[in-house]
C-alpha cells in the first residue's frame, strides 16, 4: 500500500547512501521499538493469563459452584452458564434490532426525508457506541432495575448487553449491506421481485457471512463487558434461579474475586479471565479469517 | 434504488409496505435510544441536581452518611482527567511510531500484518482482565518506581505521598495499554488513506525516506491523528474496571499520583450497589456529568475525522 506504487528509478533514489542515513537509522529503531514497547502489553497479559489460568482448568471447574469463603476447590460453573445466559438474551434483542435498522439505512433511505432519517439515527448510533459501559449499565438500572420493572436480573442484564451490541451490530451489518453489490438488486428487480423478496432472498443471504461475523464480535463485547453487569446481574453464589432472578457471571467474577483475601477465590478469577481471553481471543481470529476470505465485489 | 411496479398481488404489496415501515419504526426507536438513556439519567439525577447544584462539581466531599449528605465530585474529575491526560501522553506517541513502522515497508509484509494484528488483539481482552492483570503484576512491578519517585522529587507535590500501591499512576499506565491499539489503528488508516502521489513528489524531490515521513506524511495526515487521540480521550475518560481495579477508590481529593484515587467511572462502578437515597441520585448526577463529557469529546472527534475524509475526497 506504499512504497509498492513506487516506480523503480524512485526506489534507487530511497536507496542511495546519504550523509543523513544515520539519522534514518536512529528514527528507524525508534519507530521499531515503539511497535516493541506496544506489543509488550500483549506478551505480558496474555502470558500471565494463560500461565495462571491454566493450573486451575479442569472438568470440576466447569461443574461446580464457587466454594464458601475460606474453604478450597469449586468450580465457576454458574459464571459460565449465567454468561451463556446473558449473552443469549442480549444476542436475541439486539441482532433483529441492529439487522433491521441496517436494512432500513442502507436500503429504504431515498427520499429527503428517509435520508434525514437515516442521517439522524447514524448519528446517534455514533453517539450510543462511544458511550461508556458502565453509563449503559447506570441507564438499564435507572430504566428497569430502580424502578422495579425487573430488578437485578438476567434480563435486565441481557438489556444492558443488547444496549452495547447495538451499535456493532448495525455498523457491521450496513458495511456488509453496502458491499452487497448493486447488480444483485438490479437483476432481482429485472426478475420482477418486490422490496420484500430482493432484501429478505437477495441481499442479505449476499450479506450474510459478513453479518454473521458482526454478530459474534458483537457477542465477544458483550462476554468480555464487566461494567454493563455490575448493577443490572448483580452476581450469584448459585446456579442460575431464573431469568429475573440476580445471576453469576464470568467477567462480574472476574472482579468480586479479585481482590478476596481467600486463594481459592483469587483462583476462579484467573481461571474465569483465562476463559473470558480464550473466548474473544478466538472471536477475534475467526472474525479476521473471515473478513479476509470474503469476495470484494 | 427499486422502482415500483404496477403488477403485483396485494400480498406482496403488503409485504412490502409492512417490511418498510417495520424497518423504518426499528430504525427511529434504535436512533431514540441514545436520547432515551440521556433523559433516564437526567431524570434520576434531579433530586441530586436541585439539591447540590454547581456546589456538586466544585465540591470535594464525599459523605453518605444519613442526615448530613454532603456529595463533591472534584476528586473524580481531577483522577478522570490526570489519569485520561497522562495515558494519552504515554500512547499518542508510542501508538504514533507504532503506527510509521506498520505502514511503511522497513519489515516484510507478512511480518507487518501479523504484528498490526497483534495489536488488534490488544484491543479484544477486557477491561476486567486488564484490571486483574493490573492488580497482581503492575502494581507491584511499578512500587520500585513510585518508591523512588517519592525519594528523590518527593518535594514536588505531584509525587508528594508515599506510594502504597494503586493510586493514578498505574491506573494511567493500564488506560495507556488500552486505548494504544484504537490510536494506532486510527492513525495507520489516516496515514494510509493519503494519496501516493504526496509520498512520491516528495521522494522525487530528494527527500529521504523520514523526511517524507516527518514533514510531508505526518503533517498531511494530522487532523486524522488528532481525531483518533480525542477518540481515544472519550475511552479513556469512560474506562471503568480496569481503571476501578487499580486507582485505590479513595474520596478524597489528592494532587499526588502515587496516592489512591478515584474517577467519575470508577465512582459509579464502586459505590452503585450499596448506594441508598439521594447517594443513588447523587450518583445519577456523576454519571450526567460522564455522559456530556463522553459525548462532546465523541462529536469533537467525529467532526475533526470527517474533515480530514472530506479534504482528500
Amino acid at each position: 500500500m506504499t512504497t509498492t506504487a513506487l516506480h523503480p528509478q524512485v526506489t534507487g533514489l530511497l536507496k542511495r547512501p546519504r550523509g543523513r542515513t544515520w539519522i534514518g537509522w536512529l528514527l528507524t529503531g525508534l519507530a521499531a521499538l515503539c511497535t516493541g514497547l506496544t506489543l509488550m502489553p500483549l506478551l505480558a497479559v496474555l502470558g500471565f493469563v494463560l500461565v495462571r489460568g491454566m493450573g486451575r482448568v479442569h472438568l470440576a471447574l466447569l461443574t461446580q459452584l464457587p466454594p464458601p469463603p475460606g474453604s478450597s476447590g469449586g468450580g465457576l460453573g454458574n459464571a459460565l452458564m449465567g454468561t451463556v445466559i446473558v449473552v443469549s438474551l442480549g444476542t436475541v434483542m439486539a441482532v433483529p434490532l441492529g439487522v433491521l435498522t441496517a436494512v432500513y439505512l442502507s436500503e429504504f433511505s431515498h427520499t429527503p426525508g428517509q435520508q434525514a432519517i437515516a442521517r439522524w439515527v447514524r448519528l446517534s448510533i455514533n453517539g450510543l457506541a462511544g458511550v461508556p459501559a458502565i453509563l449503559v449499565g447506570v441507564f438499564v438500572y435507572g430504566l428497569l432495575v430502580a424502578t422495579g420493572i425487573f430488578g437485578y436480573s438476567a434480563v435486565a442484564a441481557g438489556v444492558a448487553v443488547a444496549v452495547l451490541m447495538l451499535p456493532i451490530m448495525v455498523r457491521t451489518t450496513e458495511e456488509a449491506l453496502k458491499r452487497v453489490p448493486q447488480e444483485l438488486r438490479w437483476a432481482s428487480v429485472g426478475l420482477g421481485a418486490s422490496h420484500y423478496d430482493t432484501v429478505v432472498r437477495v441481499v442479505l443471504p449476499a450479506a450474510l457471512p459478513s453479518v454473521v461475523t458482526g454478530v459474534m464480535l458483537a457477542m465477544a463485547r458483550a462476554a468480555g463487558d464487566t461494567a454493563a453487569l455490575l448493577f443490572t446481574a448483580l452476581f450469584s453464589n448459585f446456579w442460575p434461579q431464573g431469568l429475573f432472578e440476580p445471576i453469576a457471571t464470568l467477567s462480574v467474577l472476574v472482579y468480586n474475586f479479585a481482590a478476596v483475601p481467600f486463594q481459592p477465590q483469587q483462583e476462579l478469577a484467573w481461571a474465569a479471565a483465562f476463559f473470558l481471553v480464550i473466548l474473544l481471543l478466538i472471536a477475534s481470529v475467526v472474525a479476521r479469517l473471515v473478513m479476509h476470505r470474503l469476495p470484494l465485489r | 434504488m427499486v422502482p415500483d411496479s404496477r403488477s403485483r398481488s396485494s400480498l406482496e404489496r403488503w409485504c412490502d409496505r409492512w417490511l418498510v415501515r417495520t424497518t423504518l419504526g426499528l430504525a427511529v426507536l434504535t436512533g431514540l435510544l441514545l436520547a432515551l438513556m440521556v433523559g433516564v439519567i437526567t431524570w434520576r439525577a434531579l433530586p441530586a441536581v436541585q439539591q447540590f447544584g454547581l456546589r456538586f462539581i466544585t465540591g470535594s466531599a464525599w459523605n453518605p452518611v444519613p442526615g448530613r449528605e454532603d456529595f463533591g465530585v472534584l476528586p473524580m474529575i481531577y483522577g478522570t482527567l490526570v489519569s485520561s491526560g497522562m495515558a494519552l501522553l504515554i500512547a499518542v506517541p508510542l501508538g504514533l511510531g507504532t503506527a510509521i513502522f506498520l505502514s511503511e515497508d522497513f519489515i516484510p509484509r507478512p511480518l507487518r500484518l501479523v504484528l498490526a494484528f497483534g495489536v488488534e488483539l490488544l484491543a479484544a481482552i477486557p477491561s476486567v482482565v486488564y484490571g486483574l492483570w493490573g492488580m497482581w503484576v503492575l502494581i507491584p512491578l511499578l512500587q520500585p518506581l513510585a518508591r523512588w519517585l517519592h525519594r528523590h522529587w518527593g518535594w514536588i507535590p505531584l509525587f508528594g505521598t508515599e506510594p502504597v500501591g494503586p493510586g493514578l499512576l498505574p491506573s494511567a499506565l493500564v488506560l495507556a495499554i488500552m486505548i494504544l491499539p484504537l490510536v494506532t489503528a486510527i492513525t495507520k488508516d489516516a496515514l494510509a488513506a493519503l494519496p501516493p502521489e504526496l509520498r512520491q513528489a516528495s521522494l522525487a524531490l530528494g527527500a529521504t525516506r523520514w523526511w517524507t515521513i516527518v514533514r510531508v506524511l505526518i503533517p498531511a495526515a494530522m487532523s486524522g491523528i488528532v481525531g483518533g487521540t480525542i477518540l481515544a480521550l472519550g475511552r479513556a475518560l469512560g474506562e471503568t474496571m480496569a481503571v476501578t481495579m487499580v486507582i485505590g477508590n479513595a474520596n478524597q481529593l489528592q494532587v499526588s499520583w502515587l496516592a489512591p484515587a478515584n474517577t467519575l467511572a470508577s465512582l459509579l462502578a464502586s459505590q452503585f450497589p450499596e448506594a441508598q437515597g439521594i447517594q443513588v441520585s447523587a450518583l445519577m448526577y456523576a454519571a450526567l456529568l460522564l455522559v456530556l463529557l463522553t459525548l462532546v469529546v465523541n462529536i469533537l472527534a467525529d467532526v475533526i475525522v470527517n474533515q480530514l475524509q472530506a479534504k482528500y475526497e
